[in-house]
């Protein structure tokens, strides 16, 4: 350690290049933060920093215009009382109700049948290149068409319904997208539709990763394929499932627009989610407060299930 | 939380922008007719300016439509970046006007008479504080039947004077088979239609404290009661499909005469003119039964908003050239509107055009013409959207009674008071 400093310190006064050099290196020290400051500014301002400007406004009283006087909670104090009307269902109790059934179901089938078709897939069968695909495909596709392509689909007088009825079979019925209670999961058949085969190719990477010496060694050992899966291929691929829950859930909530175009709020704003919610409040009704107020809820809604769940994963990685 | 984002994101870019210079003679406009026979109309006015020698500058919407321009102005406006008009409605420009960002076109508004011309209740939205800050392009109005003729023949129908007429004839309709009443099951097309079952359930007088002056006591009478007993009457009359339909969907059963009647706002016409329908031999149009002689209605406005000196003859010019007889006139004959003003000739509009501008004037000069509250011209847009909620929630079973309708409207709109 001394001998180097030492080295260094005789060493130096006999170049000439010392400025420039100690230019070059603070420059090379300095150059991946120099990279990394704009993209930084532009996420403290337009993340974090809006972020504060909408917590700042929801407690204000803005319509159509933000207004910057402070005048006390009253925002959260009606969503908390729209947050109880059930009968008939508030607006916000109908958003928050179809975001624990959409959120829920969208991503444990999501996860239950992405599992499954990247186990059917890994069986070693013919044609995987071209089945993957076509699994892979709608994910491509924008929730928009998505939701345009399912509400025909879906819609009794013009898909299914009809098609099987002039096939003959007229008893067929099946009028989920507009029926008040049952249209929240039409959603989740179109979401789920989309979002599967992602999720099926990232477990199958998840599963291609996964060492088959291990595999070979459950095999001899007399595992039966069910127990394998269970107790060693699943659990192996725990982080695949943590990528995949946050995909998921980040898609779940920001649904906007699979809810507009598969049912345009649906019967008597039957299919709304926050978001709607928070657009409809904000833009439509210039109820700047209440919208940026069910911003804020939704955010924090999201910070209470991500944060323990990101703690613990990331946490219990080096056992 | 993610469109505050992006509104943050546009106002920040607005702000960048917001020094270039300007072009004089030029007129920046912000609207959302692109399509068909809307910007058709609006070519007319594009000329009659470049006759002037002003260009035409449109402002860049993304995703069309009207919400999505609103989104863009805000932004605009907030960054000091004012367009020299946008299309706006209703009370948008009386809050654009309160934040202090609107021109003044008085001065026009005396030379050209436009205080005697445009309709007293029309001026509510288009002066705010005595000044002129919008010019009204055309009244639309909500309380008409449009009526296959085929159909309306051969159940051997003739046009309903009362509700109770009303429901004979879908009865009529009904036994002959046919789809009585095409609706569209969204939340703007059910009260759309509510409007006029107020307005012929309870008459002129009940319709204006009810629906204008959101008078509580009107709002949970009985007549309110009874308005809604006859829109569940009404929506027996519908085909099972009809939840979340658009509204030319259900124009389009009516042209191709698999249903009777669609309750509308006149540009339903468009959708029969672009059918090459004609009034009186293909389609009727009847004024909502009970509600003759009155007018529910809604209008497309110019904003006009504060720009810098050396763009305010521009402006004047796009305000004058909207208002001035002949553009109200060509204009609303494509639209199927009727024109802002009262003293524009009726000679090229159709039968039915002829009919809204002959009960406007009438409905002006005898105070029975009122503000739609489903369109936004009863009341600000947070009771609006609160009385639009009640009123699908009721259509759709969510809300079961019309006496909890009414409990449900009276809270709905103090809430969002």
């Amino acid at each position: 350690m001394s001998t180097v400093a030492e080295t260094s310190m005789t060493l130096t006064p006999e170049h000439d290049t010392r400025p420039s050099a100690s230019v070059r290196s603070r420059l090379q020290d300095a150059l991946p933060k120099i990279v990394l400051a704009p993209s930084f500014a532009a996420t403290v301002v337009f993340v974090y920093g809006f972020i504060l400007w909408t917590i700042y406004l929801s407690f204000t009283n803005s319509k159509t215009f933000p207004s910057y006087a402070i005048t006390g909670p009253r925002a959260y104090q009606r969503l908390w009382r729209w947050t109880f009307e059930s009968d008939p269902p508030s607006s916000w109790y109908t958003s928050i109700t179809n975001m624990g059934i959409f959120g829920f179901l969208y991503i444990f089938i999501c996860l239950a049948l992405g599992l499954f078709l990247a186990i059917l897939l890994d069986q070693k069968i013919r044609g995987e290149g071209v089945l993957r695909p076509i699994y892979l495909y709608p994910m491509a596709l924008s929730f928009i068409v998505t939701g345009v392509a399912w509400k025909w689909f879906l819609d009794p007088g013009l898909g299914l319904e009809q098609t099987l009825h002039q096939w003959g079979w007229t008893s067929f019925h099946f009028d989920w997208i507009k029926n008040k209670d049952f249209v929240i999961y039409t959603v989740v058949i179109a979401g789920v539709w989309q979002a599967s085969g992602f999720i099926m190719a990232m477990f199958l990477a998840g599963l291609r990763g996964i060492d088959g010496e291990i595999m070979k060694a459950a095999q001899i050992d007399g595992a039966t394929t069910f127990q394998l899966y269970r107790r060693i291929v699943i659990p192996l691929l725990r982080p695949v499932f943590l990528s995949a829950f946050i995909v998921l859930a980040h898609l779940a909530i920001k649904s906007y627009d699979l809810v507009v175009a598969l049912t345009s709020g649906g019967p008597g704003g039957s299919a709304w989610l926050p978001s709607n919610f928070m657009y409809e409040y904000t833009f439509k009704r210039n109820e700047m407060a209440v919208g940026s107020a069910s911003a804020v809820i939704m955010l924090m809604t999201i910070t209470a299930i991500i944060v323990p769940y990101l703690y613990s994963e990331l946490r219990e990685k080096p056992r | 939380m993610l469109r505050k984002l992006l509104i943050g994101t546009a106002l920040a870019s607005g702000l960048a922008f917001a020094a270039h210079a300007e072009d004089v003679k030029e007129v920046q406009m912000l609207h959302w007719w692109t399509s068909g026979g809307e910007a058709a109309a609006l070519n007319v006015l594009k000329e009659d300016l470049s006759k002037e020698g002003y260009a035409w500058k449109d402002v860049p919407v993304a995703g069309g439509g009207g919400d999505a321009a609103m989104t863009a102005l805000k932004a605009m406006v907030a960054a000091g970046n004012y367009p020299t008009a946008s299309q706006m409605l209703g009370y948008t420009v009386l809050d654009y006007a309160a934040a202090g960002v609107m021109g003044d076109l008085t001065e026009t508004a005396k030379k050209e008479g436009w205080d005697k011309s445009v309709p007293v209740a029309l001026q509510k939205f288009s002066v705010y504080d005595g000044k002129w800050v919008a010019a009204p392009v055309n009244v639309h109005s909500v309380n008409w039947l449009w009526i296959n003729k085929a159909v309306m023949d051969k159940i051997g129908g003739t046009e309903p004077k009362t509700f109770d007429d009303f429901v004979a004839l879908l009865d009529k309709a009904k036994a002959a088979g046919v789809i009585p009443l095409a609706l569209g099951g969204q939340n703007w097309q059910e009260a759309t239609m509510f409007d006029s079952v107020v307005l012929s359930t309870g008459g002129p007088e009940f319709y204006k404290k009810a629906m204008n002056d959101l008078d509580e006591e009107s709002l949970k009478s009985d007549t309110m009661k009874k308005s809604f007993d006859n829109l569940a009457k009404l929506v027996t009359y519908v085909d099972p499909n009809f939840s979340g339909r658009d509204w030319n969907l259900a124009t389009a059963m009516v042209i191709k005469g698999d249903a009777l009647v669609q309750v509308m706002g006149d540009w339903a016409k468009g959708e029969f003119n672009a059918a090459k329908k004609a009034p009186g031999t293909d389609f009727l149009c009847y004024r909502f039964p009970g509600t003759d002689g009155s007018v529910v209605y809604n209008s497309d406005m110019f904003g006009m908003f504060n720009v810098p000196d050396d763009r305010k003859a521009a402006q004047v010019a796009l305000a004058t050239a909207t208002l001035s007889k002949s553009f109200q006139s060509a204009f609303n004959v494509v639209k199927g509107s009727v024109p802002a003003r009262t003293d524009v000739p009726d000679t090229d509009f159709d039968a039915c055009g002829k009919k809204g501008m002959a009960d406007l004037k009438a409905a002006n000069e005898g105070g029975t013409l009122f503000g739609s509250l489903a369109q936004g011209y009863g009341a600000p847009p947070a009771v609006a959207n609160a009385y639009k909620d009640v009123i699908s929630k009721f259509v759709h079973g969510q809300i079961k009674t019309s006496d909890e309708a009414v409990t449900e409207l009276v809270k709905a709109i103090d809430d969002a008071k």
